[in-house]
């Protein structure tokens, strides 16, 4: 008897959950769409003629508590111009293997070089592609942007680029959302073409399965 | 009794409601200090004087209108002190110093240098306001200037404490950069022209322009390090790092025989930096430029990283195993035992490395031809069969430690011959000039002319041509006047070698006089290879190798049969040279030697090339592995721990600061020893090996428990050498007597692979007297060559006061390799000619 009823309660809590809200996620094909101010892998800005923001003073790696950040500091020259002013990261390294995601290392920058993208998928197959160099770190070039090195073009001294550049961070435009993610215009419930998703070309959307 | 009489000196005040007793005249800031209590502060330095600069250390006294600056303020019976703990006031002041200092310092610390180890930083933090009222513009200069090659200036960082002025003034002597302009405008720079109407930059840059004279003092790199805020920094570790992820290993110097003790700052297994560790003994709180930025040569990249064995087909060195190149290093020294083995360690090993040759050849090679000497041993044309230097040091410095440089601090006369202490002994220098800026020490310099490091030691000469120094010191009454005073001092350098008698002589004024005798050698490890055995004549300890009963002591501790140890003195560094060079050698064993450096490098490359079989124990390739038949990679200093012996016969320890797989020379040594019977000629057994011998020299603290472990030396001193002083040479028209010295930053190969360093050389010049200049028709900068049969060198001239007959070139510095270039070394006669080298004199060189 007792089995019997036990059996039934069990049915019941199945029965139950066919009229709730579905939570699981249609991942990878339609990738949830995280907080605005989600911690996602980080961004290495750029003044808006492409000189890139950082300076290479290592104080997000000081901030960091997990050890994750590297950086080594290397001196502009007339010739060969990274940023603003005397020194930039000539070496710049973010270990995934090892980020918290705790955010204290945007916090410690001091030219708001180092911000946060919703990015979530950072799976790697091997270690040694878990650290994160300028190459990956870096915003992309937007319209107007040049591939430093180069001269500074907004002005005569690195003064010239830190007024006001604190209340305008916006030189990142295209790296604070995961490439695939056009800025809020979906969410997970949204399905999207898995076609501009590189992570999931090539897979094959299974017939029939719930949108 | 005592008690009372101790009193009358001291007083007795409070601080903070603490009652002390100081000493009288001692500064407020130092009791404070004594007590735990830290007053900030930023132009207070213990080994400078006060100078009350920067008002940040104010605090209230009682009974004063206001609050004073405990850094000059000297302690007073029955003072009340009150610091920032127990009185607003004082905080009071402190922060509104603070405040002041920051107005116009700039806030770009996060790519300032000093941030994260920054007085100013902390300070601020701790005793200053929490946000700014000033909101005006900073001043601003050019930032930032090159006073020197290395050394960088940033005016607005400054807040004109004077530290750097001051030690390069009361410290060093180099008066290069003083406080300029008036008022807001006031700013540390060096001495330019504009400011005296001549050309300058004209854009208010100093150090480039036509006539401004640059930082040129050795001692630079200390006023970066006690700069209190980012004001001077050093162009080799600029924007390299940040202090807090550096870790700090305490060092010791492999440069000179000073022994400074030293901070090696490393991340991620590579050296960024290196500062003057505090040794009060010692260094106190500084060091030379050398030894703050020559370390580059680690990483050079013709580091060797593999054994390296010469193919017995094609002829070319190729890379091999360590159990091949071993294996074939044993087997090459064991055909060669019975003609015989010359062991060349070099002077830059530590103590457990030198032991570990001098164990080795004594124990497994048999022989006594070990010499750590790579430096001329004796005048050019002296018989070889001279054996002054040798005897020398067996009986007046092997196993001594007598004068320390607190003796010389104190000592009220000091005579110094046969070295030049600023160029060749840097923190001897800082010593000596301590004790005569501070106690009135009078210096006597015997050498041919007063150089910059002599003026600033205010010293008196008495000229001597090159060669007459053993002269001198027999005969001449101010030299016997200076040591007359009791705690007198007698230094002389290892360049006396090459005077003939020089040694000898000075000995022998030692004994006469009372005076304390000291030996100065130019590099970190010749004297403890000394006291390790790595002489001819000398065994570990000191011990005469002809003394049975030292050999017996020996033959106990290294656990070999008595009779094993050879007990005729072996050939010296010149005569191994000399029997490989003619094939009596039958293979060299080789360490950190470059035979530049050999009284006659010519020689001694054919020597190599021509000995049977040549090991090299090396760090990087040089012209020893280039000719070698095995070559074994050992570990440079940073990868390695040991000691050194510094000139004074104080052990300087140090740990390995990065890791690494290199071995130590003791280490390779013993592995080769393990290859070979050590033999025996026990009367027994012929043919009997000492089986289960160990060299026991892989591990430092095996040596150091096997140095700990060995008996003094009992046998006797031997007496000291009584040379006769030679005749001088007689040069003719266009002919003089050599001087010459090394220069403290110039070609050697510890300093290679560090340009912004050697830009701080001083430039190099020949050096002759009015005499010589009026013959040749050359005034200053004119260029000069002087030459021998090998050779010619030819660098501008410079007017300088010296004997007669006398020219003076750098040893080795670009341009002037005076071995290698005329293979004649202090004290010859050389020809002069004005211009670049006639026909003739190009005709000696090529050939
Ligand atoms: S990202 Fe920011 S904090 Fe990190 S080194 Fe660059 S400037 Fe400094
Ligand atoms: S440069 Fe540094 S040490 Fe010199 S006065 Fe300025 S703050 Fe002081
Ligand atoms: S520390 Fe006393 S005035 Fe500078």
């Amino acid at each position: 008897m007792g089995t019997l009823t036990g059996s039934f309660k069990g049915f019941g809590v199945t029965f139950a959950h066919m009229f709730r809200k579905v939570i699981t996620t249609d991942y990878p094909f339609s990738p949830p769409k995280p907080a605005p101010r989600y911690h996602g892998r980080h961004i290495l800005n750029r003044h808006p003629d492409g000189l890139e923001k950082c300076i290479g003073c290592e104080l997000c790696a000081w901030a960091c508590p997990a050890d994750a950040i590297y950086v080594e500091g290397g001196d502009n020259t007339d010739e060969q111009r990274f940023s603003p002013g005397e020194r930039y990261a000539k070496i710049y390294q973010i270990n995934y293997a090892r980020c918290i995601f705790c955010g204290l290392c945007i916090e410690a920058c001091p030219t708001r070089s180092l911000t946060m993208s919703n990015e979530y998928e950072l799976a790697r197959d091997n270690r040694q592609d878990l650290i994160f160099t300028k190459k990956e770190l870096l915003a992309p070039l937007l319209p107007g942007m040049e591939l430093p090195p180069h001269p500074m073009r907004l002005g005569e001294t690195d003064k010239d680029y830190y007024i006001g550049a604190l209340t305008n961070p916006g030189t990142s435009v295209g790296a604070e959302r995961a490439p695939w993610s056009d800025a809020g215009s979906h969410d997970a419930s949204e399905p999207q073409e898995s076609a501009d998703r590189p992570e999931t070309a090539g897979t094959v959307r299974k017939e029939g399965a719930p949108r | 009794m005592t008690d009372v009489a101790k009193r009358a000196d001291t007083v007795t005040l409070t601080i903070d409601g603490v009652e002390v007793t100081a000493e009288k005249g001692e500064l407020v800031i130092r009791v404070a200090e004594r007590m735990g209590i830290a007053i900030p502060r930023f132009c207070d330095h213990p080994l400078l004087a006060p100078a009350g600069a920067c008002r940040q250390c104010l605090v209230e006294v009682e009974g004063q209108r206001k609050p004073v600056a405990s850094c000059t303020q000297t302690v007073a019976e029955g003072m009340v002190v009150k610091t920032q703990l127990s009185s607003p006031v004082a905080a009071k002041a402190q922060a509104g110093i603070m405040e002041l200092l920051l107005v116009n310092h700039p806030l770009d610390c996060p790519t300032c240098d000093k941030g994260g180890e920054c007085p100013l930083q902390n300070q601020a933090m701790s005793s200053g306001r929490a946000d700014s009222r000033f909101h005006e513009h900073k001043r601003e200069y050019e930032k930032p200037i090159h006073i020197s090659s290395q050394v960088l200036l940033d005016r607005e960082r400054c807040i004109l404490c004077q530290r750097c002025t001051r030690f390069s003034e009361e410290i060093a002597g180099d008066k290069f950069i003083d406080l300029m302009d008036r008022s807001s405008g006031e700013q540390i720079n060096v001495y330019r022209d504009d400011f005296f109407g001549g050309e300058g930059t004209g854009d208010g840059q100093a150090g480039d322009g036509e006539g401004d004279v640059p930082f040129n003092s050795y001692f630079s790199g200390n006023t970066i390090q006690i700069c209190p805020v980012g004001a001077l920094t050093g162009e080799q570790y600029r924007f390299r790092a940040r202090p807090f992820d550096l870790v700090s290993t305490p060092s010791a110097c492999e440069h000179c025989a000073a022994g400074c003790s030293q901070r090696t700052d490393h991340r991620r297994n590579k050296v960024l930096r290196r500062l003057a560790g505090d040794d009060p003994a010692v260094n106190e709180e500084w060091n030379c430029d050398k030894g703050r930025w020559g370390f580059r040569y680690a990483n050079a990249t013709d580091r060797l990283t593999t054994p390296l064995v010469r193919d017995a087909d094609s002829g070319e060195l190729r890379e091999a195993s360590w159990s091949e190149a071993l294996l074939a290093a044993a087997e090459g020294l064991k055909a060669a035992r019975e003609r015989g083995v010359g062991v060349l360690p070099g002077g830059r090993l530590t103590v457990e490395d030198a032991y570990a040759y001098a164990k080795f050849a004594r124990a497994v090679l048999g022989t006594n031809d070990i010499d750590f000497r790579a430096r001329p041993l004796r005048a050019s044309g002296t018989p070889a069969s001279s054996t002054e230097e040798a005897d020398f040091l067996a009986a007046s410095v092997a196993g001594t430690s007598e004068v320390t440089y607190a003796d010389v601090e104190n000592a009220p006369s000091v005579v110094i011959v046969g070295l030049e202490p600023e160029e060749e002994c840097p923190i001897l220098f800082l010593r000596l000039r301590k004790g005569h800026v501070k106690r009135k020490l009078k210096v006597t310099a015997v050498a041919p002319y007063l150089s910059r490091g002599f003026e600033k030691l205010g010293a008196a000469l008495v000229a001597a041509v090159p060669g007459d120094e053993a002269r001198l010191l027999n005969t001449d009454a101010a030299i016997a006047g200076a040591l007359s005073a009791p705690g007198a001092l007698l230094i002389v350098g290892e360049r006396l070698a090459t005077v003939p008698g020089g040694l000898s002589a000075a000995a022998d004024l030692a004994a006469r006089s009372g005076a304390r005798l000291a030996w100065v050698p130019r590099r970190a490890g010749d004297r403890g290879a000394l006291d390790a055995g790595c002489l001819p004549n000398l065994l570990p300890g000191g011990r005469p190798v002809t003394d049975a009963a030292a050999r017996a002591e020996l033959s106990l501790a290294w656990r070999i049969e008595s009779g094993v140890l050879p007990s005729s003195p072996g050939r010296d560094t010149d005569r191994i040279i000399a029997a490989a060079a003619d094939g009596t050698l039958g293979a060299l064993l080789v360490g950190g030697v470059d035979p530049a450096d050999l009284a006659d490098p010519r020689l001694a490359e054919e020597a190599l090339d021509a000995v049977p079989f040549l090991v090299s124990l090396e760090v990087r390739q040089s012209a020893v592995t280039r000719r070698a038949d095995v070559v074994l990679p050992i570990a440079p200093v940073v990868e390695k721990a040991g000691t050194y012996m510094d000139w004074e016969g104080r052990l300087r320890s140090f740990v390995a600061v990065l890791p690494g797989a290199a071995m130590t020379d003791g280490r390779v040594l013993e592995a080769i020893a393990a290859l070979l019977d050590v033999p025996s000629n026990h009367p027994a057994a012929a043919q009997k090996t000492t089986k289960g011998f160990s060299l026991n020299t892989g591990d430092v603290m095996a040596i150091r428990r096997e140095l700990g472990g060995m008996p003094a030396s009992s046998a006797p001193r031997p007496a000291h050498p009584s040379t006769a002083p030679a005749d001088l040479p007689r040069p003719g028209e266009h002919e003089a007597v050599l001087a010459t010295w090394h220069q403290l930053i110039d070609l050697g190969s510890l300093l290679d692979g560090d340009p912004v360093l050697a830009g701080t050389a001083r430039p190099p010049v020949v050096r002759l007297g009015k005499d010589l200049a009026e013959e040749l028709g050359v005034v200053d900068g004119d260029l000069v060559t002087v030459g021998t049969g090998r050779g010619t060198v030819t660098l501008p001239a410079s007017i300088t006061d010296l004997p007669p007959r006398v020219v003076w070139l750098p040893t080795n510095s670009p341009g002037s390799t005076v071995r290698r270039s005329l293979g004649v070394t202090a004290g010859a006669v050389v020809k002069l000619t004005a211009g670049v080298p006639g026909p003739i004199l190009a005709e000696g060189a090529s050939r």
